[in-house]
């Protein structure tokens, strides 16, 4: 009996470590969380004030422009360029990489891991130092500044990893499904579209997602290649808060919320595939 | 007479028009596929990242300044390599850069092993620990470098006012605004940005890991110690190699913690590859220095992720994954 209780003492243990540990490492993030919905004087108050006293939502106010004191930066724009720009460049995304995650999944030809690779290596560029070529190019080419620019710039930086993931998801379906459908007198593109895609469903979503945050999170090549809110996305509007005398620190943890929460929501929902994508898509190549 | 009504010529056997190129394509069809598939993600890659790289490198071969547009068309040969070379500043910031990689890396891969081994182990509530876990990752690393700019705020961040209250110190310690302290700073955030990409990927392999070789090396004695040296840690490398190489494809990501928190400050002590490559090209508007110093980079990166994924490749064929 004793060497029982000793057993769940150490499990119980064991968990607790773990969900501190767990705890402490997502403070960071909480705290911004949390100062987004606290008043700026309490803030920067001296002493700290350590439990908030007041929450409010007044700094969601302000950076949106509602009510009498205005913020004079236009989140709602940068709001809705971003989500123009991560949506148009996952879903154009998608549809290259599955289409290439199609070809190396199901087709045999010369040089296909060399293909393979040298795509993830384009993929490696960092972003500072493509921006550099491309914001020559996109200037002479009247790009700069458009949504137009930077969508394309998003697109080929999310079809690597995207042609990675569902060409894992494809190899998990058996060769064979597709083959039957194809004796039973479907063609092959038919065969694809009634069997295969609903069964990569569900990978190609965690694709899509993936694609989603990448664009959605981008600083270095966003912040070179756009300059008013025709463009600007979130993350280079974040910057604006810094470039003023006196930071407003209760404004920026309201613009983290802002920034944080659809990709929050986001990762919820297709975690379980997210994992399955990255490790099969890895692993059994 | 009438004029005879045109002879309908007989069709083509088959469905139209046979050219040589339609024929061509029938001959060709499975090899052509692929290519065709393929083809649009080229293009993109061609367009986006290939045309830009030869226009970057031709680029780095001149003098170019944005403020002089004619300075493009002067050839300087490898002019600016030989002065990054020769430069103090360049060689102290590529040193760090590697500095910084190898210690956030190594950080990372520690701590993600421990957190995976840690929840492995657990059987209760194993997957709402799991989703807390993902947690940083949803973070835009420019996000990150603010978040932890707000916290190692020397006057009103929570690390310095807890000290201050904890009575562990009375003065405020400035993260941020000294050398040292700024860059161990800089790393405790990419840490913190990327351990979980890590343990999530660790994790998995030791689901995936089968029963038998660990109650197997029990049987044989083996203490903890050993089973997991010798026949854990073998079989989840292949999970690390995937995570290395998914981190070489955006290792560059540290730029937007960097420019948010110290932009390369103070004094230029925290300055790594990429901050350099913005300040000289954005700011000094030398652009031609600024290519020379991205090819550099560009090539750094190729190599990292070319490692891995070779390391990934052979742990696949090891694992009899491969085709």
């Amino acid at each position: 009996m004793s060497r029982d209780l000793k057993k769940r003492l150490r499990a119980a243990g064991l968990w607790v470590t773990t969900f501190v540990l767990m705890v402490i490492m997502c403070v960071p993030g909480l705290w911004v969380v949390l100062s987004g919905f606290r008043p700026n004087r309490e803030i920067l108050a001296k002493p700290p004030v350590w439990v908030p006293e007041e929450l409010t939502l007044s700094n969601f106010g302000k950076i949106f422009g509602f009510g009498a004191e205005q913020v004079a930066i236009p989140v709602l724009s940068y709001f809705w360029n971003s989500m123009v720009i991560a949506m148009t460049s996952t879903l154009i995304a998608l549809i290259i990489g599955m289409a290439g995650g199609y070809a190396f999944a199901r087709f045999r030809f010369r040089f296909k891991n060399a293909w393979f690779l040298g795509l993830m290596l384009f993929r490696a560029v960092p972003g500072i130092a493509l921006s550099l070529p491309v914001f020559m190019l996109w200037s002479r080419l009247g790009l700069i500044d458009t949504q137009m620019g930077l969508i394309i710039v998003y697109v080929s930086l999310n079809v690597p990893f995207t042609i990675w993931l569902i060409d894992g998801f494809f190899r998990q379906i058996p060769m064979s499904l597709s083959e039957a459908a194809q004796v039973d007198g479907c063609t092959r593109w038919q065969a694809f579209w009634k069997i295969e895609f609903p069964l990569a469903r569900s990978g190609i979503a965690a694709a899509g997602v993936f694609a989603f945050l990448t664009s959605w999170n981008e600083f270095a090549l966003a912040s070179q290649l756009t300059r008013s809110t025709d463009s600007k996305t979130l993350p280079v509007g974040l910057m604006d808060f810094t470039a003023q005398f006196t930071i407003d620190w209760a404004g920026m943890c309201a613009m983290a919320v802002i920034i944080i929460v659809p990709a929050l929501i986001l990762t919820f929902l297709v975690q379980k595939h997210l994992i399955a994508g990255l490790t099969f898509g890895g692993v059994k190549g | 007479m009438n004029p005879a009504r045109p002879v309908m010529r007989a069709a083509p056997p088959n469905d139209g028009f046979v050219t040589p190129v339609t024929r061509f394509f029938k001959r060709n069809q499975t090899a052509l596929t692929p290519v065709l598939l393929l083809s649009p993600a080229l293009l993109t890659m061609l367009f986006v990242v290939a045309i830009p790289l030869a226009f970057s490198l031709y680029t780095s071969l001149t003098p170019y300044r944005l403020t002089r547009p004619e300075s493009i068309e002067i050839f300087v040969g490898a002019r600016n390599y030989m002065r990054l070379l020769s430069n103090d500043d360049f060689w102290e910031a590529f040193l760090r850069t590697i500095l910084f990689l190898a210690i956030a890396l190594n950080v990372e891969f520690v701590l993600g092993l421990g957190i995976a081994l840690l929840i492995n182990k657990i059987t209760w509530g194993q997957r709402t620990l799991r989703t807390i876990m993902m947690f940083p990752m949803m973070f835009s690393p420019i996000l990150v470098g603010f978040q932890f700019k707000f916290i190692f705020n020397d006057n009103i961040g929570i690390l310095n006012n807890a000290l201050q209250s904890l009575g562990i110190t009375d003065r405020a310690i400035p993260w941020l605004v000294d050398g040292k302290l700024a860059m161990f700073s800089i790393i405790f955030a990419e840490v913190w940005m990327s351990t979980s990409v890590f343990a999530i990927l660790l994790l998995a392999g030791l689901f995936a890991m089968p029963r038998d070789p660990l109650e197997a090396a029990k049987v044989d004695g083996c203490n903890a110690w050993q089973t997991f040296r010798h026949i854990t840690l073998p079989f989840i490398m292949p999970f690390a190699f995937i995570a290395m190489t998914i981190r070489s494809l955006d290792v560059a990501r540290a730029y937007d913690i960097v420019a948010v928190m110290t932009d390369g400050g103070p004094a230029g002590r925290t300055e790594l590859l990429w901050t350099m490559i913005a300040r000289v090209g954005y700011e000094n508007a030398r652009m031609g220095q600024a290519n020379a110093m991205a090819y550099i980079s560009t090539i750094l990166s190729i190599a990292f992720t070319y490692y891995f994924f070779t390391k990934l490749v052979a742990a696949r064929r090891y694992m009899g994954g491969a085709e």
